[in-house]
């Protein structure tokens, strides 16, 4: 069990709020940073001087996870809300959540099967149709404000056979990566960037390239893996255990190709297995780097999860490992693309 | 103590027709406040209290024999299918709400209980005609994270699943967890043994945990035609008020237990239990079922040449769901309510079960 994975991933943090798993990370990274700062908008900036210091070198990763935001409260104690980020709505119903202005603990209600009528039962509630349940008779009782934020309330846990399960694995698995690739020395200049609202679109990133000017940057994420049952052959994006997934292109980015092709290569020198994000779709703090500061040579790559952007998902402990590995290897190395 | 045992009682396993296991731990617990307890081969749970007054009444009189049943059984789902990859497939037993299901944290209990992840395809690749549907369970699958091969030695088809849903607490009490229906039924018989401790009083009360309730109240068909008691009790759940099934037509949560009214409940014996509540000012809401109950209640009520019977219902909302809530303060008074009102049993007793 990593402890670290496992506060980095139950700890709220819906785009917007990410003050606690900043805290958490700035204590982590505490001794093995040369200077830190938090910036207007919240992103947190790592610096780690090199041992050359001739080149600037940007890892980003995102803090924020999808979740909900409050947007109303009725008289008899009932939390209304909106989604933050692409939430899969169709696996809220009967989940634990976490009302974070202070951790008021809550579910999400629904009538029983018993008081509904067939149309019901087979039509999917929309967003405005669910509600929060914290236990309160009425409005004040709730201790819950307009605007506090909503987050899945998941234990993390060792799954199966060498996978892990929690909420926000989508990114904290990049948060945990980096801080522990800063532990280690580079000869360039590092920045570790824990970007804030990446899942409201990708918001925080650009400022942190705008503050860095780095000459390269790699993004460690969190991506689908569709390897189920009733995915079309060929449709599976990523699957699990393969290896670290390297995007060529998303919704929002096409990467460099020269870096592209380097960490293709530096995989391949150090045997580390490796796939590619097999659909061009989603996005990622690359796309809002690779054009800020007159454009950044950028890639990506990812720990395939399966049952993303829901309560809980499940990524593999070997292809976390080996994100990190890659990501080491290549930072490493003279070439960066 | 009782909110301890809600917790320990809502994490055990059995499903209608497998209540062997939870039916082992109920009989430890009654063992701690019960004069004698046996299981039958159903696994219906008996546990006897006798009053310290027990055989002593006056002049061929005797006081009475009262049964107090809640059911164990949980309603689960079933292994159907294990496909190439390790994946399983599986059929309801019980009445479930399929939208819930994706997303929801299971155990399959196979040779040892393993948990599991219950998942649909992805929303982005679902046909047109499938985005906004609630999905069939041949559209749900259970992750396991297990190997295929080790699937296929831990799990069989028939093997039960349940939801993976420790309990929780939200505020005023409020509990929320798996099978609350009717494991809180059964923390009453609890919460009624530990009061009644403290009173002196005449009955021989049976509590019993039965079985098969979900499927059709065979449990309590089986033990009231055995114990044949002269006042029988059933405790089960009735839908709490929520946003979007408010009152009327359910119970608010606050208003403490409810009595079921209407045929299936004895008139007199009714009255008899609203005026114990109100000389105790224990609060309580009342209910009326115009047919058959469709709980234990309704077989009592027809075993051998009739028993009279009342119904305690504890207002529950998202029945059926992992996280079904009750209030810990309604299951705490309806003890002290069901113990004053068998210490309430003298000599005339007869006169509450006649017209």
């Amino acid at each position: 069990m990593d402890d670290l994975l496992k506060k980095l991933s139950e700890i709220a943090g819906v785009s917007g709020d990410e003050g606690r798993v900043r805290d958490l990370i700035k204590e982590e990274a505490k001794p093995y940073a040369t200077d830190m700062v938090t910036d207007a908008m919240g992103n947190l900036i790592v610096y780690k001087k090199g041992t050359v210091g001739a080149k600037k070198g940007l890892i980003a990763a995102h803090m924020d996870e999808v979740g909900f935001i409050v947007k109303s409260i009725s008289d008899d104690g009932f939390i209304r809300f909106d989604s933050m980020g692409g939430v899969d709505t169709r696996t809220v119903l009967s989940q634990r959540v976490k009302v974070t202005h202070s951790d008021i603990k809550g579910i999400f209600g629904i009538k029983a099967i018993h008081l509904q009528g067939w149309d019901e039962r087979n039509n999917l509630l929309g967003i405005g149709s669910l509600y929060v349940d914290v236990g309160a008779k009425n409005k004040d009782e709730t201790g819950v404000k307009i605007g506090d934020y909503i987050a899945f309330d998941t234990e993390f846990k060792d799954f199966g056979e060498g996978l892990m399960k929690g909420k926000a694995l989508d990114d904290r698995l990049g948060c945990a990566n980096l801080l522990y690739l800063m532990r280690n020395e580079y000869e360039d200049d590092l920045y570790f960037c824990f970007t804030v609202q990446e899942e409201i679109g990708t918001r925080g990133a650009s400022l942190c390239a705008n503050r860095v000017k780095p000459d390269y940057a790699l993004i460690l994420e969190g991506t689908f893996a569709y390897d189920v049952p009733d995915v079309p052959c060929g449709k599976e994006v990523t699957r699990l255990g393969c290896g670290p997934a390297i995007t060529v292109a998303d919704n929002t980015v096409i990467c460099h190709k020269g870096l592209v092709n380097r960490l293709i290569e530096v995989a391949e020198e150090n045997n580390i297995p490796h796939q590619f994000k097999g659909l061009i779709a989603g996005g990622t703090d690359a796309g809002a780097i690779r054009t800020a500061v007159g454009g950044v040579p950028a890639g990506v790559i990812s720990v395939p999860c399966r049952y993303l952007h829901s309560p809980v998902s499940v990524a593999s402990w070997a292809d976390f490992e080996n994100v990190r590995k890659l990501a080491y290897a290549w930072l490493t190395t003279d070439e960066k693309f | 103590m009782v909110k301890e045992f809600i917790h320990n009682m809502s994490l055990q396993v059995g499903t209608s027709g497998y209540e062997e296991s939870v039916s082992r731990f109920v009989r430890g617990e009654f063992e701690k406040y019960c004069d004698e307890v046996s299981v039958d081969e159903y696994f219906n749970v008996t546990g006897i209290m006798r009053g310290d007054k027990w055989g002593t009444c006056q002049e061929g009189k005797k006081y009475p024999r009262i049964m107090i049943c809640a059911h164990m059984d949980e309603i689960a789902m079933m292994v159907k299918e294990i496909d190439d990859d390790g994946f399983i497939r599986v059929s309801t037993v019980g009445g479930f709400d399929m939208r819930l299901l994706p997303g929801l944290e299971v155990v399959v209990h196979g040779k040892e209980a393993i948990n599991g992840i219950m998942a649909a395809k992805p929303n982005h690749v679902q046909d047109d005609n499938e985005k906004g549907k609630a999905l069939g369970t041949n559209s749900l699958f259970i992750d396991t994270g297990l190997s295929a091969q080790r699937v296929k030695d831990l799990v069989s088809i028939g093997d039960i699943v349940t939801y993976n849903s420790e309990m929780g607490e939200l505020k005023n009490g409020l509990l929320f967890g798996k099978a609350m229906d009717d494991r809180a039924g059964i923390a009453i018989l609890i919460a009624t043994m530990l009061e009644l401790k403290r009173f002196h009083f005449g009955a021989e009360v049976s509590f019993v945990a039965t079985v098969q309730e979900e499927v059709g109240t065979k449990g309590a068909q089986m033990v009231s035609y055995r114990i044949q008691p002269d006042i029988g009790v059933a405790i089960d759940v009735t839908h709490g008020a929520s946003p979007d099934a408010p009152a009327p037509g359910t119970i608010p949560m606050d208003k403490g237990i409810c009595m079921a009214f209407g045929p299936n409940m004895h008139p007199t014996l009714f009255n008899r239990l609203k005026s114990v509540a109100d000389e105790y000012a224990i609060p309580y809401a009342t209910e009326l079922c115009k047919g058959p109950t469709g709980t234990d209640a309704r077989s009592i009520q027809i075993s051998r040449e009739g028993i009279p019977t009342l119904l305690l219902e504890i207002p529950l909302r998202y029945m059926h769901t992992p996280v079904e809530v009750i209030s810990l303060d309604a299951v705490k008074k309806a003890g002290r309510l069901l113990a004053n009102f068998i210490a309430d049993m003298k000599e005339d007793w007869e006169q509450w079960t006649t017209f």
